[in-house]
């Protein structure tokens, strides 16, 4: 914590950055994203394992990204999103300081973002025990008591999107769900309209979810909807070998097309 | 009319429950389910909870559901035929077990769609709703209805307002004529008022400030820094709205299927950026703290002054529910002193 502090201090000392996003105590318990724009004022920050949401969310946000060069405090998932969004040309990495959290939970310098694409490919990521035990048991379903279980599952969402807010790779300014000429996903939160919405959202973040869980921690009906995503990624995985966030040039899984790909249909 | 006050025994009140769900009405009560409490059509009485502080979502869903139904038409080269949805429909309902905070927010949900055009779909449900209140015996850091002029025992909104005594038995205090009538229906059930103070049984909620200062701070604070400085981490999401029990927002859409359509009413937030975007392209909430700004001078400016009622009940659904910590109450104290 004390290590975060003082090359947070540096940075905005050193003007080599405007803002800081990392972690502070918030209320009833909780850690929030905090925005430190003043030296004086780095002793706000903390590091503890309840600091997990991904912050990289901010990097893209109107009011956060106008603040100037920025510096965020992350872990392994936020690290991937920073790739992500590179490759995805959201952000300029002349615009990002990255104060890493490693796998032991202590600070990581990287000279550049090589290193950090270097260390990433080095660590260890996994799912967590209890996400890959909720997807194997749905894996196990058959197709009946699959949609039965979705069904029941997304029949309270009331469409609050927050699931999408959260997720710093759900960047559109605008969404599929709200364009409507034509209307591709029903705006009403009808047991129809939220199967699709949540479908839609899963196979646009095909080959590019980092698995962080974001989605799945920010939606106040406790829908486990980071279970579909986690579960693209694994077949993003098997299936085209792309696993997201590893670097920050990387091809889209479904918006790419090689004249040699091993489907008939597509030839 | 006066406040009546009775007793009513636990298995009484079970017979009160089994009998109002027995006369066709759709009972609409708390219970535990999958670690959290809930409301839910007709469970059985001895699923309902009596003790929680509060569950996810409010119990505005009653009477102005997440999809409200408008209109029917069906559209072809000939013209439009349009059927007006018929209201009588609606079934009565009872909603159980809800919380002093809860019952108010049918009072302020009343002074939006009751204010100027009166909103039949919203009238016909309020006057079909039969609310049973239930005092708050415990409390969590994030209530705060004392800051907002109401307190875990408040009678407004309520038909009939339950109290736990310490005995397991409950006060009933008879407020409405509804509430009467539900009690004249089932006489036998209903004793001779306790002996015991309810105030003996109410959690205890601090008051965190006052709703009135902060009125009187917001009519010149449109321009303060505190709106940017106060929700860079908002990520502009609805779930603060769609918990809430007095906010009222939708967004009519229609959903066709061939030649038939419907007419509908969705809930909708002024978090969304998509909320306030003209057809030209330019959007004068802009950016979020234009939107969070937004939501709290409607409810502790704009509706004082025009509806001459809070949009707020203090029960603190929106700051449990933010993913990213937006207590409204800690920003509501900031801004009593700005």
């Amino acid at each position: 914590m004390e290590s975060i502090r003082k090359k947070a201090k540096e940075l905005l000392e050193g003007n080599v950055v405007q803002v800081i996003i990392g972690y502070e105590n918030g209320t009833s318990n909780k850690v929030r994203a905090a925005f430190i724009k003043d030296a004086s004022q780095v002793d706000r920050l903390i590091y503890d394992e309840r600091c997990v949401q991904n912050l990289a969310v901010y990097l893209t946000k109107h009011e956060v990204k106008h603040s100037g060069k920025m510096g965020i405090v992350a872990t392994i998932p936020v690290m991937r999103t920073i790739n992500m969004l590179i490759a995805e040309e959201q952000i300029k990495p002349e615009n990002i300081v990255v104060l890493g959290i490693g796998e032991d939970g202590k600070l990581l310098e990287f000279a550049d973002l090589h290193v950090m694409e270097d260390y990433l490919k080095k660590a260890k990521i996994e799912l967590s025990a209890k996400d890959k035990e909720a997807i194997e048991k749905i894996k196990k379903m058959s197709v009946q008591e699959r949609f039965e279980y979705w069904s029941k599952a997304l029949e309270t969402c009331f469409k609050c999107y927050a699931c999408r807010q959260a997720c710093p790779l759900c960047y559109c300014t605008r969404c599929a769900v709200e364009c409507n000429t034509p209307q591709w996903i029903p705006v009403p939160a009808s047991a129809n309209g939220n199967y699709e919405w949540h479908m839609l959202r899963a196979m646009h973040l095909s080959g590019r979810c980092v698995s962080c869980g974001e989605c799945g921690r920010a939606c106040p009906l406790d829908i486990p909807v980071h279970l579909l995503t986690m579960h693209m990624a694994e077949e993003s995985k098997k299936m085209f070998g792309v696993d997201a966030g590893f670097a920050m040039k990387m091809d889209s899984v479904l918006s790419t097309y090689k004249p040699d790909d091993k489907e008939q249909f597509i030839q | 009319m006066e406040i009546e006050r009775k007793l009513i025994k636990k298995a009484s009140l079970e017979k009160l429950y089994d009998k109002l769900k027995a006369n066709g009405n759709k009972m609409f009560a708390p219970i535990n389910k999958d670690g959290k409490t809930e409301y839910h059509y007709n469970p059985s009485f001895g699923e309902v909870t009596f003790d929680h502080i509060q569950t996810v979502q409010s119990v505005k869903n009653t009477v102005f559901p997440k999809i409200e139904n408008l209109i029917r038409f069906k559209s072809d080269k000939e013209g439009t035929d349009v059927t007006e949805v018929d209201l009588n429909q609606i079934p009565n309902a009872v909603v159980w077990g809800v919380h002093p905070c809860d019952a108010v927010g049918f009072i302020q949900l009343k002074s939006i769609f009751m204010w100027d055009y009166k909103d039949e779909y919203f009238n016909t449900r309020l006057s079909k709703l039969a609310v049973i209140g239930l005092s708050c015996s415990k409390s969590d850091e994030y209530c705060f209805c004392t800051s907002v002029g109401l307190n875990p025992g408040a009678t407004q909104g309520s038909d009939i307002l339950l109290t736990k005594l310490s005995n397991g038995d409950f006060l009933a205090e008879i407020i409405t004529e509804k509430g009467k009538e539900i009690v004249s229906a089932s006489a036998d059930l209903f004793e001779a008022a306790p002996q015991e103070a309810k105030e003996s049984n109410l959690a205890e909620v601090k008051q965190k400030f006052s709703h009135e200062e902060v009125t009187k701070k917001l009519k010149t604070a449109f321009e303060h820094p505190f709106w940017v400085e106060n929700s860079l981490r908002c990520i502009s999401c609805g779930a603060c709205a769609f918990v809430c029990p007095v906010c009222a927002c939708f967004d009519i859409q229609d959903e066709t299927k061939g030649k038939l359509g419907k007419r509908l009413r969705c809930w909708d937030s002024c978090g969304f950026k998509l909320f306030t975007i003209h057809t030209s392209g330019h959007n004068p909430r802009e950016v979020q703290s234009q939107r969070w700004r937004q939501r709290i001078l409607h409810k502790f400016s704009y509706m004082p002054e025009r509806n001459q009622s809070y949009g707020c009940v203090g029960c603190g659904r929106c700051s449990r529910a933010c993913p990213v910590d937006m207590n409204i109450q800690e920003q509501l104290i900031a801004l009593e002193k700005i």
